[in-house]
């Protein structure tokens, strides 16, 4: 008995331009098969534009297919009369947790569901109980949900739906705007109503360490399935994950590194654990060390490792905050000290990961150095002058440091890109030759395509946005580039673009960057130097692997090294003697290989 | 400076007020704006002072977040109270130039209207800080239920209240993101003309109706998801029924009002 069966799917997004001529037609789903069984936990990955969400939306009726059949819960999806009782036994989350949240008190928009469902109220009460209960979030029973995190916020909206008691609940993308915490509790919180409840779950995401845990999983692109089978299957073949452009967990890259290397490891190893134990046998067993050792294929990583840049500290030309505290709402009793006694140091050129969690006072920080914030106390000095000094020009730091917001794209508002562009050296009294000249150049630098600058800003794909509006900023010829979370939202293949530009950039441009994030994993590759925000102070302030040897203390304010620190320290707390510092895969795999041959 | 506005804002808390009928605290925000235009007199002004001051204390709400309502009024009381000021012609004229002049009875009626606006806004905004926006909409909702006889979409309009009191936050957050975003490109919307000032505003204007419209599509369709079908049918978790004390509230509040006119038949002195 499926609970969910599509046969040959097909849903096509027509264009109409302004006559109702049919402008284009994109075929969203492709002859989508699907088949899922009560109780499992099923994951959808693929990239955006894949299809993936379309067809979730297909599953809770909100689109209805072209072609194909659908059978949700033994109903016809096609048939108008059963499109309430479907939306009733299979339950949707959505990936921005601000715009599905209908009430301003937390049970309130849990009860929203039943209510819909003319259920009495003693029930209600009871279903909104044990739905907050499920997700763990009793304790906010009456609070606003402006005040939550994402994380929390996504868990109100599952309460909301598990208060309706389908057999099966959809999630789509419902990490994608979230921080690494508030992945972890939402993921988990899936996993558990899977376990407890043996609701169905359907996971759709971008994020392949979130499938794991899944029974199976369908890979899409162009609205085909293209892949499907146990995660183990999906991850042997990191050959075909990387064609299709799919984030492979660090982990089993860095053992299908090694096993293309000669060393005899299985194909799709999924967890740190596995692979641990796999290296821990081969070092203790000295006939397949010898083996290995004869069939090493003598691959080296050298080229893939960043090379160490230095730089010198000149105070004439760098970014200096001195003892720089702020307080948000001073003098009432809802004073919140953001910065703590900041003081840094930032050499021109050189390209910086500012880490922290949500709260930690990172993007606040940021906010000051191009003065659009003005500290409670201390002093920031660029090129030598100080910035709060009488006379000098906040204009003029503004052109100077160029300011990246999170979700830049949310900026845009000329007709067409060129013209967004244009704002910023505009607004710099530059003349209009210059600003255009200004504008072309921003666009080319972040590889914008040359066909589109006349198309509207609200015509393109997110990561395509993003390079707009980061061109919008470059455009001004700043010094210094702070980034704001760049790639909060992208999926894998957009993030890997904007932080190769940003690497790109810093190396042609010779800019100083300074890249605000909240992910260890993507900053490791790229920087420099990590600064580490914790309640408004600078915990560490140091390069990367320096950083990093303090793992422990890194989880304590939950923030997670990249999973090859934590493998080459157990590694070598089993007794393997590798060289734990690495923060890379290429790196790790050097290492590992090293401490094998030795 | 956006954050500070409190109006539409729930402050949970454990008090009688918070757990009174949102039709009861509706029809007392209703009468306390009628006898704040009715009063005369100082011992009027007294009764209505000790019956704000003493709703406060009952809701254990701070003072200071019914204070922080005002600042979003500030500009609108300066300019009646100068329009008071300057232009109206009493007894006493104290000051006259061109067309300004300062008398006696303007300044008594600047001074009342100043303070009728400022117990305006913390009685309704007391009124908002203890009933959440869905109470709030769920009273009214009940309160106008016979208009839908006629045909008036009274569901409908307070669904749509209920909403926009949730996303108006949402909304004012964004706002003070995109004008930062706009400022760090350089963009100026305090310096400048009336002109120039309305055409700055473009460049946050845009991306905050797209947006708007954005998550106006993402929560319809949440909605949706939901199986919200309209107000038929439909049921509620915390249905409105009037306890004892609604009752006794219903009589303070008329009690309160009957002082009121009392005191302005009795004692209108001194004003």
């Amino acid at each position: 008995m499926s609970i969910i069966k599509a046969k040959q799917l097909v849903h096509e997004f027509i264009r109409r331009d302004d006559e109702g001529n049919v402008d284009s037609i994109t075929t969203a789903l492709d002859h989508v098969d699907l088949d899922v069984q009560p109780g499992q936990f099923i994951a959808i990955l693929g990239h955006n534009g894949s299809g993936k969400s379309t067809l979730a939306k297909h599953i809770n009726t909100l689109l209805a297919p072209d072609e194909g059949t659908l059978w949700v819960d033994d109903m016809d999806a096609t048939l108008e009369e059963n499109i309430i009782p479907i939306r009733r036994s299979a339950g949707m989350v959505f990936q921005n947790p601000d715009n599905q949240i209908i009430a301003s008190v937390v049970e309130e928009d849990v009860a929203f569901g039943p209510e819909n469902l003319g259920i009495p109220s003693d029930e209600i009460k009871e279903r909104v109980r044990n739905s907050l209960k499920s997700v763990g979030m009793s304790k906010y029973r009456t609070h606003s949900p402006n005040k939550l995190s994402g994380g929390q916020k996504q868990r109100v909206a599952i309460a909301g739906v598990v208060a309706m008691e389908p057999k099966c609940i959809v999630f789509d993308e419902p990490t994608a705007m979230l921080d690494p915490n508030g992945r972890k509790e939402v993921i988990a919180t899936a996993h558990k109503l899977n376990k407890t409840k043996g609701v169905t779950i359907i996971l759709i995401t971008h994020y392949m360490e979130e499938v794991v845990g899944a029974d199976h999983v369908y890979v899409m692109e162009h609205g085909k399935i293209i892949m499907d089978g146990t995660p183990r299957e999906i991850f042997s073949d990191v050959e075909a994950c990387k064609e299709h452009r799919l984030d492979v967990p660090q982990v089993t890259l860095l053992a299908d590194e090694l096993r293309q290397a000669g060393m005899p490891l299985p194909k799709g190893v999924l967890t740190r654990d596995e692979l641990k134990q796999n290296l821990i046998e081969l070092y203790q067993n000295p006939v397949k060390r010898r083996e290995f050792f004869a069939n090493m294929s003598g691959k080296s990583f050298e080229t893939q490792i960043p090379k160490k840049r230095t730089y010198v500290q000149d105070e004439k030309r760098d970014i200096i905050v001195d003892h720089v505290s702020y307080e948000y709402s001073a003098g009432t009793a809802y004073m919140i000290r953001a910065l703590d006694d900041v003081s840094l140091q930032i050499p021109r050129g050189q390209f910086v990961g500012i880490i922290g969690h949500t709260g930690s006072g990172k993007s606040t920080l940021v906010s000051h150095l191009n003065g659009l914030l003005k500290a409670t106390s201390g002093h920031i000095y660029v090129d030598g002058q100080d910035i709060y000094e009488e006379g000098y020009k906040i204009r003029e730091l503004r052109s100077k440091v160029g300011l990246v917001f999170q979700y830049p794209e949310h900026q845009l508002f000329e007709t067409t890109n060129f013209k967004d562009v244009c704002f910023g050296p505009r607004n710099q009294g530059l003349d209009e030759k210059t600003v255009e000249l200004r504008a072309f150049e921003a666009l080319e630098q972040v590889g914008f395509p040359t066909e589109l600058f006349d198309a509207s800003p609200f015509d393109l794909s997110g990561g395509q946005k993003r390079r707009v509006a980061i061109a919008g900023v470059l455009a001004m010829h700043p010094e210094v580039l702070i980034l704001d979370e760049p790639t909060a939202g992208l999926d894998p293949a957009g993030r890997d673009e904007i932080l190769g530009l940003l690497a790109k950039m810093h190396e042609e441009m010779n800019i100083t960057i300074i890249l605000v994030s909240h992910s260890m994993e993507d900053v490791a590759e790229y920087v420099d130097r990590i600064i580490v925000m914790n309640q408004g102070k600078v915990m560490y302030d140091d390069a990367p692997r320096e950083v990093f040897k303090r793992y422990l203390e890194l989880e304590q304010i939950s923030l997670a090294a990249p999973q090859v620190t934590y493998l080459m320290h157990e590694l070598q707390d089993e007794g393997v003697p590798v060289d734990p510092t690495a923060t890379t895969v290429a790196e790790a795999a050097e290492k590992v290989i090293a401490a094998f041959g030795a | 400076m956006l954050r500070d506005i409190t109006i539409g804002q729930y402050y949970p808390a454990n008090s009688p007020i918070h757990k009174l009928d949102p039709r009861v605290k509706l029809f007392a925000t209703l009468i306390y704006i009628i006898a704040l235009f009715v009063f005369k007199g100082a011992l009027g002004f007294a009764i209505i002072t000790a019956g704000l001051g003493a709703m406060i204390l009952i809701s254990k709400v701070p003072f200071s977040y019914i204070v922080k309502g005002l600042k979003a009024i500030v500009v609108i009381l300066i300019i009646t109270c100068m329009f008071n000021l300057l232009f109206t012609r009493g007894n006493i004229n104290l000051w006259t130039f061109g067309p300004f002049n300062i008398s006696d009875t303007g300044i008594k009626n600047a001074v009342m209207l100043v303070f009728r606006l400022i117990y305006l806004i913390m009685g309704t905004s007391l009124m908002t800080l203890t009933t959440t926006p869905n109470q709030l909409t769920d009273g009214l909702e009940k309160s106008m239920r016979y208009l839908a006889k006629i045909k008036f979409p009274v569901h409908a309009i307070a669904m749509m209240m209920s909403i926009a009191l949730r996303f108006i936050p949402i909304l004012i957050d964004e706002t003070d993101k995109i004008m930062k975003a706009q400022m760090a490109r350089g963009a100026e919307f305090e310096t400048g003309g009336v002109i120039k000032r309305a055409k700055a505003m473009v460049p946050l204007l845009v991306p905050l109706f797209v947006s708007a419209f954005r998550r106006a599509d993402d929560l319809a369709m949440a909605m949706e998801a939901r199986c919200y079908n309209g107000g038929e049918g439909r049921t509620k978790m915390n249905p409105l029924r009037y306890h004892k004390k609604d009752a006794i509230a219903y009589i303070i509040i008329f009690a309160f009002l009957a002082a009121v006119i009392c005191a302005r038949i009795f004692l209108p002195w001194p004003m």
